[in-house]
């Protein structure tokens, strides 16, 4: 197993923990990682700003990893939602596909068609698989329930991102429970974090997340988890400011699924980097059961 | 005299030049908290830093980035082998010029007594030095045109500096070579050196058969073969009055091979004074060069060097706030413009779509300056530095891979903060409030509306993807506006969002382009795709808003093009 590994433009500088949990998670899972330097802006942040400079964007980074023959594996779902669509856009346009390429080739690149774009979640489902990952989780947690939280650009608009079923999905919530914890219902686990309107309109923005904050405590959640760059900011980052800015307190606090994952894995927490999220998770070593 | 007014007139713009340049770091505030600090308290802080630092064990670092980093280049050598070369040999070539040759009168000459720029070594000398340069500018051209090094953006501030510099090393060279072989020139050296009254006829036509057939002089009259016992006399001559003070042309290697190439055309070049023309050329497009410095790229040769060296000493949270303020504003003129954080930068790749230069970092940090030190930008020029600015995604690549550290991600937080106090915040919460106000019938109160206008070549531009076209199969059963969060978040959200999700598919198909456009419902969608994944129809409602977003900052744009032009 060999994938491109597809961080984006946040992780490495706001989110180290996620690459750093990400790698030392799948590294015990036996999945080979390639780094390509030259990839560079998924396009997410231009859609609302120009159609095609949007999909130029994410086809230069298809095409660097088509290059090497590799898979890619995209860690944030708006990243991965937009390197999906804009796969399946030069899939479907053959003038358009025409037209990146015609850009592409002043750097010796072609966009083919022959890429699979894979969200770190997929891959641990499918290619790794739930019964390979419980037989490393050594200290499988116990009495811990978790507010899985899907993220919307992974599951939707489904035949292009083919993550799971958008209306029942259950991928995350198996990843979740093979830990051993509870993976509850909550009412809008399916719904947006409020992340895409942070910096547009962060009113309405924190409105979303301190909804979806509040529903995930009342449900009975110790922790929400996620598998996005920007839904962990939301709920990490954007929770605190809520805290200061709204006074909203619903301590509860948000772990990366591969940190979650990790921990019972017995993989290091520094490694996992639990001390470097903004709201600390720490606790949650308290429910691991024992060896 | 005109020679000596020319140079103190470029002098006095270089001198004055510099100082408003320097001034720019003092006065220039970049962050939030610089803007209470006064110029004058920049000033003295910076005087007393720099001769406390002068003083103390610090200048150790000093001299060792000023070595290292200032004169060997080490920074770039770390980087790029190719790139290290052809700038030391540039800059260093250039520099052995100036101060041999250029200065000569007040440097070589005071050196060594029997300094004559037409003997050797000197002579030689200048031509290796040119050669250097030549060499440095041969790599640097290669690099930028043939070699696939990626170089995004050559602007007229490289294109100026490199034409300055090509002209002075050309009109040299071909100076030299037309000296070399113009008779007229050597006619000025035997009257002012030779000795020989006009009837010694003979010996001074022995002394010109020597210097034809030796020094490469063109001479109309007096052309070769020679006998062996003019050239023997014309030799002896030589040796008495020339040859102290001048080497063989052949030395000046490049010089001499001009001169080879031009001897066909020796005579009339001598005739029309062209050595004097390339002269006046020469020295002023020195002197251009010299006035044009400040002003020019080629002040990175002072900014740059002040930056390597005031980051070298100064401390985050130690320094002096002042003196932090003073060295944000010189990361702006310490830039060499070498495009490592355009080839790195991670949106860069947008340009081809988006042809805005600002979204280019070393265009960007250029557009930061104007917008600093002039004032009365247009509004079309701050809606493009705006523009770029914002297409930005913070990722702090082009930081990580400036040679000389300048911090640019914090330079373009504050560009921002800027551009939002001059009323220019992030296109789309700007669109949010500028399209609200620019659709009128958006706003109408009744709600009742004319099937006109209609703008039939409004669906023509929704031409971005094949998914906008879907909106055509819309058969108005609302349920993309019954399952979107945002509508179920307002109590009434029709008063806030303007048109709900169902309506702005059905504008469409009324070609209602002021309606789709100014609706709110744009800026507040949340793009989470649920609409469009309920929709029966496969109406692909989300990316429908993608486009119409789009469209309408380009509508936005484009207003201001026409009002620029009325």
């Amino acid at each position: 197993m060999k994938f491109a590994i597809f961080l984006g433009c946040n992780i490495p500088i706001r989110l180290k923990q996620y690459e750093t949990s990400s790698r030392a998670v799948l590294r015990e899972l036996g999945v080979t990682l390639v780094d390509i330097p030259e990839f560079n802006c998924c396009g997410y942040p231009l859609r609302n700003i120009d159609f095609k400079a949007f999909v130029l964007s994410s086809a230069r980074n298809l095409a660097l990893a088509e290059r090497q023959n590799l898979k890619m594996m995209v860690l944030c779902k708006c990243g991965y939602g937009t390197l999906r669509m804009a796969d399946h856009l030069m899939r479907e346009d053959a003038s358009l596909r025409e037209e990146v390429n015609a850009i592409l080739a002043k750097e010796d690149l072609k966009y083919e068609g022959n890429i699979e774009v894979k969200h770190l979640l997929t891959v641990l489902f499918r290619d790794v698989g739930i019964e390979a990952i419980k037989e490393k989780v050594i200290r499988p947690y116990e009495n811990l329930k978790i507010a899985t939280h899907y993220g919307c650009h992974a599951l939707r608009p489904s035949r292009v991102v083919q993550f799971d079923d958008p209306v029942a999905p259950s991928l995350f919530d198996q990843l979740v429970e093979v830990t051993g914890a509870e993976s509850i219902e909550w009412p809008t686990k399916l719904e947006c974090c409020g992340g895409p309107l942070l910096g547009t309109h962060d009113e309405l923005s924190y409105d979303f997340t301190d909804k979806k904050l509040a529903d995930a405590k009342r449900a009975g959640a110790h922790y929400l988890t996620t598998g996005c760059t920007f839904c962990q900011v939301q709920f990490d980052t954007v929770q605190k400011v809520l805290e200061s800015e709204r006074g909203t307190n619903h301590h509860i606090p948000s772990i990366l699924y591969p940190q979650l994952l990790g921990l019972c894995m017995g993989i290091d927490k520094d490694v996992l980097g639990l001390d470097s999220n903004q709201i600390d998770i720490t606790g949650i070593e308290d429910f691991l059961g024992s060896h | 005299m005109f020679y000596t007014i020319t140079l103190y007139v470029s002098l006095a713009i270089f001198v004055l030049g510099l100082i408003y340049r320097i001034s720019n770091w003092f006065r220039w505030k970049i962050g939030p908290d610089d803007t209470v600090i006064a110029t004058s308290t920049r000033i003295s802080v910076a005087a007393k830093a720099i001769l406390s630092t002068v003083f103390s064990a610090k200048i150790r670092i000093l001299l060792r980035v000023f070595v290292l980093d200032v004169l060997l280049q080490g920074w770039l050598l770390k980087k790029d082998f190719l790139r290290w070369l052809a700038h030391m040999c540039i800059y260093g070539g250039f520099m052995l010029l100036l101060l041999m040759h250029g200065l000569d009168k007040l440097i070589t000459s005071v050196l060594f007594d029997d300094y004559y720029s037409t003997l050797n070594p000197f002579m030689f000398l200048r031509d290796f030095f040119g050669l250097i340069v030549i060499v440095g500018l041969g790599i640097a051209l290669y690099r930028r045109l043939i070699s696939k090094a990626p170089r995004p953006k050559t602007t007229s501030v490289d294109y100026y500096a490199i034409i300055i510099l090509a002209v002075i090393m050309i009109s040299g060279v071909l100076l030299e070579g037309t000296k070399i072989v113009s008779h007229s020139k050597y006619q000025e050296m035997v009257e002012e050196y030779a000795g020989l009254g006009e009837e010694e006829t003979e010996e001074l036509r022995a002394l010109e058969a020597y210097w034809v057939q030796k020094f490469g002089v063109v001479s109309s009259e007096v052309k070769g073969p020679f006998d062996k016992d003019t050239l023997e006399q014309g030799g002896q001559l030589h040796e008495m009055s020339c040859a102290e003070c001048h080497s063989r042309p052949q030395w000046a290697f490049i010089g001499y091979g001009v001169a080879k190439i031009v001897r066909p055309i020796a005579t009339p070049l001598d005739r029309g004074n062209v050595h004097t023309l390339l002269w006046y050329l020469h020295f002023l497009a020195c002197f251009l060069g010299l006035a044009y410095l400040p002003f020019s790229k080629f002040f990175h040769i002072f900014s740059t060097p002040v930056y390597l060296l005031v980051n070298a000493v100064m401390e985050e949270g130690k320094s002096d706030p002042a003196n932090i303020a003073t060295r944000k504003a010189i990361q702006l003129d310490a830039c060499t413009h070498c495009g490592d954080c355009t080839t790195r930068c991670s949106v860069a790749v947008a340009f081809n779509e988006i042809p805005n230069p600002n979204i280019l970092p070393s265009e960007k940090l250029a557009a930061f300056r104007a917008l600093l030190s002039r004032r009365g930008l247009s509004e079309q020029r701050l809606k493009t530095i705006q523009e770029g600015s914002y297409i930005c995604t913070d990722c702090r690549r082009c930081t990580e891979v400036c040679p000389i550290g300048i911090n640019l991600e914090d330079l373009w937080l504050n560009l921002e903060r800027h551009l939002t106090g001059l009323g220019y915040p992030k296109p789309e919460a700007w669109a949010r409030k500028a399209i609200g106000a620019d659709f009128v019938s958006a706003r109408l109160k009744d709600k009742t509306l004319a099937l006109t206008p209609v703008d039939k070549g409004f669906l023509g531009e929704l031409t971005g993807s094949a998914q906008a076209n879907t909106f055509s199969v819309c058969f108005g059963c609302q349920n993309c506006t019954n399952v979107c969060p945002v509508v179920a978040h307002y109590e009434n959200p029709k008063e806030v969002v303007g048109l709900l999700p169902h309506e702005i598919m059905h504008c469409l198909a009324l070609k209602n382009r002021d309606l789709a456009l100014g609706s709110m419902m744009l800026w507040d969608c949340l793009t989470c795709y649920i609409c469009q994944e309920h929709c029966p129809q496969g109406v692909c409602v989300t990316d429908v808003l993608y486009e119409l977003k789009s469209l309408a900052l380009k509508h936005l744009k484009r207003k201001d093009l026409t009002e620029e032009a009325a």
